[in-house]
């Protein structure tokens, strides 16, 4: 897409002296986005295990029929402390982390466009992860009640923790805010001359039309969880009916925010097979235009289906076949990307290292995902569907393999142009192999219990369901070690291994293999001729 | 380029970058009013189109003229009272079901019991199904206009005065009158 005639060591030079600050003070005060980018990723990842060690105490409690592990209380707060910590604490911000490294790097700028706003909407994360965590321990437990947190059941029915969880929702919305407000800023303004908009790779792109979802719905959840706040303690009856307010105003306050959100989990994903996949295919990307129009139509859709996740609660007919149809529609611009990926693959001298694996399977365990959520949108059919087992197969199925292997699949691809080493590929394959053969284990018997009946968010079932519940819970358990696995390949990256070289993938594009690997502390100090 | 070249493109960079910024504040701003604006427009949305069952929360004005009884068509209207949880009144209608013809009033009551030994406010909160039909049912006289205060074990009998409109759609034969009963003294 875009070559570079500057020579960057004269760059690289000048600016040794300008490295690091040393000891523990630099990550406080960095501004720099390659250091806030590794923060994000960290931090991320340590949310991913905090919420996958939930997950296990959800699926070791499910491996039998009956109560044996947990007492039902503290597992409707493990369901929903699972949900809100993947979301808002290991997907969006290990997206936040990989734009904070890649887009200046692909766009040839120096840094993000506001690195002290940067820092401080990274630094707002752990304390409202610790805040929203800390309700476990408080009287009463945590938040129980689903992620999603329904009113009356979170205001009337809620544990006192609530304006705790309150709170750290308004500070993870603050910082996802600020991140999106700088990413916009960093695109439109600081882009390297020549770079024009259609010249973009499409992971920036994708951050571009995420970040527009992202503060044109955050702030919806804030004000929902506002509504929340002063319900509980200000005697308002924003969702009180009894008090002249409406518990179903609530539904579609949330889904106005929520269903644009599960967009802004799946789009930067979009963008990264699309780096990737090109590169192990060694072909350009086919159809790089309709792949921008794909994904701005699909964040436009977005804002118009909410009601699809609330199709049982009572609307009219009418509402029900638009939403339905909406929702329908938006398997168009999806399928545009699916069938393009495929096409770019054709005929491609395709190799598959780890990247590529991670990638190839999103396209295929996407598109399984995607189908499911076709069944579900069909609004006669979603009355058997509706908070059953089915519903959580569905939704795992388009997060993680389309967030999280979207996520490990870059984290391979760009780990030797941030560590400077190349990583271990067959201990990479074996992390492929284990977190695939465990996801579909887990996730894919939840289909048939779902169709048959099993309702979600419960700690005990009927005995029919005890087979698939068993092998969902092994899958589980596969899945979650493994990762422990990924930690490792990590660190001995970091540590040592072959030097990667400034272009370790042989069909990469992109500005970002134009530096050496490891990237500098500083780069495109001046900017890049794009051709 | 030169640095005077170099230093002008920073400062217009720069500018062009407070300009995105403050935009984007602007329009998380103003998404965040617009949560709170959904709050109206959703009750205004309901009322015109009836959705939820909603039904207007003023007595309805009864006009002589209009109000011609179309005597070719009976509709049941059936009545439904639910408490709501920690709502220890009793909480029933007098009949469960009444016929009328559209445009003839129908005339019944409800019963509510405060058997405890606390002074309480209860307020009934309507709702029609189908939800079609919610535009159509009219009511002239209700309790659920406002707040209803019992003392300690008093009883009362409320009167319940209801009107369906002529222009009901003709598929319709039943209709669903239900009040849920919620305990408000905490707010007063």
């Amino acid at each position: 897409m875009s070559t570079v005639t500057d020579s960057v060591d004269t760059d690289v030079k000048a600016h040794e002296d300008h490295g690091p600050a040393k000891g523990l003070m630099r990550w406080v005060l960095t501004t720099n986005h390659k250091d806030i980018g590794s923060m994000y990723l960290w931090f991320s990842f340590a949310m991913f295990l905090t919420g996958g060690a939930m997950a296990m105490i959800i699926r070791a409690e499910l491996f039998q029929p009956g109560l044996q592990i947990v007492e039902p209380a503290f597992f409707n707060q493990m369901t929903t402390m699972h949900g809100l910590i993947m979301v808002f604490g290991a997907v969006m911000p290990a997206f936040v982390g990989l734009a904070n490294w890649m887009i200046p790097m692909m766009i040839g700028a120096p840094d993000m466009a506001m690195p002290r706003m940067n820092n401080w909407s990274f630094w707002i994360l752990p304390f409202a992860a610790v805040m929203l965590i800390s309700t476990l321990f408080m009287e009463g437990g945590g938040p129980n009640f689903g992620w999603t947190f329904y009113a009356p059941l979170s205001t009337d029915y809620g544990p006192p923790s609530t304006t705790f969880f309150i709170f750290a929702i308004h500070m993870l919305g603050i910082s996802s805010i600020m991140g999106a407000i700088n990413i916009i800023a960093t695109i439109l303004n600081l882009r390297a001359p020549g770079m024009t908009m259609m010249k973009m790779p499409l992971f920036v792109w994708t951050w571009l039309i995420t970040a527009y979802l992202l503060i044109a719905v955050m702030p919806v959840l804030a004000g929902a969880v506002t509504m929340m706040l002063m319900d509980i303690h200000f005697g308002t009856s924003f969702f009180n009916a009894g008090g002249g307010g409406d518990p179903v105003l609530f539904q579609h306050i949330f889904w106005f925010f929520g269903h644009p959100e599960v967009y802004i989990m799946i789009l930067p994903s979009f963008g990264i097979v699309s780096a990737i996949i090109p590169a192990f295919a060694r072909k350009h990307l086919f159809g790089y235009t309709s792949m921008v129009y794909a994904t701005a139509s699909i964040a436009f859709l977005s804002f118009i289906v909410w009601a699809h996740h609330m199709f049982t609660v009572g609307i009219p007919l009418i509402g029900e076949l638009f939403f339905m149809y909406a929702t329908m529609l938006i398997a168009v611009p999806t399928g545009v990307k699916v069938f393009n990926w495929v096409t770019t693959m054709f005929r491609g001298s395709m190799t598959f290292e780890a990247p590529m694996l991670f990638s190839t399977a999103f396209v295929v365990l996407f598109t399984i995902g995607g189908f499911s959520g076709l069944m579900l949108s069909i609004a006669p059919a979603d009355f058997q569907y509706h908070d059953t087992y089915f519903v959580v197969a569905h939704f795992h199925y388009v997060l993680v393999p389309g967030a999280i292997f979207a996520i490990f699949a870059a984290t391979y691809y760009w780990l030797p142009k941030w560590t400077g080493h190349m990583y271990d590929e067959t201990l990479a394959k074996v992390h492929f192999w284990m977190s695939f053969i465990g996801m579909n284990l887990t996730f894919f018997p939840m289909h048939f219990v779902g169709l048959a009946g099993m309702p979600r968010r419960i700690p005990d079932y009927a005995l029919q369901f005890a087979n698939f519940n068993e092998i969902s819970s092994i899958g589980g358990f596969l899945f979650g070690t493994t990762q422990f696995l990924f930690l490792f390949i990590i660190i001995k990256c970091i540590r040592g291994g072959e030097k990667a070289a400034a272009k370790p993938w042989e069909g990469a594009e992109g500005l970002e293999w134009s530096v050496p690997s490891p990237a500098p502390y500083h780069t495109f100090t001046t900017p890049p001729d794009v051709k | 380029m030169s640095n005077q070249d170099r230093a002008d493109n920073v400062k217009t960079v720069e500018q062009s970058t407070q300009r995105t910024v403050l935009r984007s504040i602007l329009v998380a701003c103003g998404m965040f009013a617009f949560g709170f604006a959904m709050v109206p427009l959703y009750n205004v949305f309901c009322q015109v189109t009836g959705l939820n069952g909603k039904t207007d929360p003023d007595p309805y004005l009864y006009k002589a003229a209009e109000a011609k009884v179309d005597t070719s068509r009976e509709i049941k209207v059936q009545f439904v009272a639910t408490k709501n949880a920690g709502m220890g009144w009793d909480f029933s209608p007098s009949t469960p079901q009444v016929t009328v013809h559209p445009g003839e009033p129908g005339l019944l009551t409800f019963v509510a019991r405060n058997p405890s030994d606390k002074r309480m406010i209860g307020q009934a909160i309507p709702s029609v199904t189908p939800f079609e039909a919610t535009n159509y049912l009219h009511k002239v006289e209700c309790f659920c206009f406002t707040t209803q205060t019992l003392e300690a074990g008093e009883e009362k009998v409320m009167p319940l005065r209801i009107i369906v409109d002529q222009d009901l759609p003709k598929h319709i034969k039943k209709l669903t009158l239900s009040y849920t009963l919620f305990d408000v003294t905490h707010m007063y």
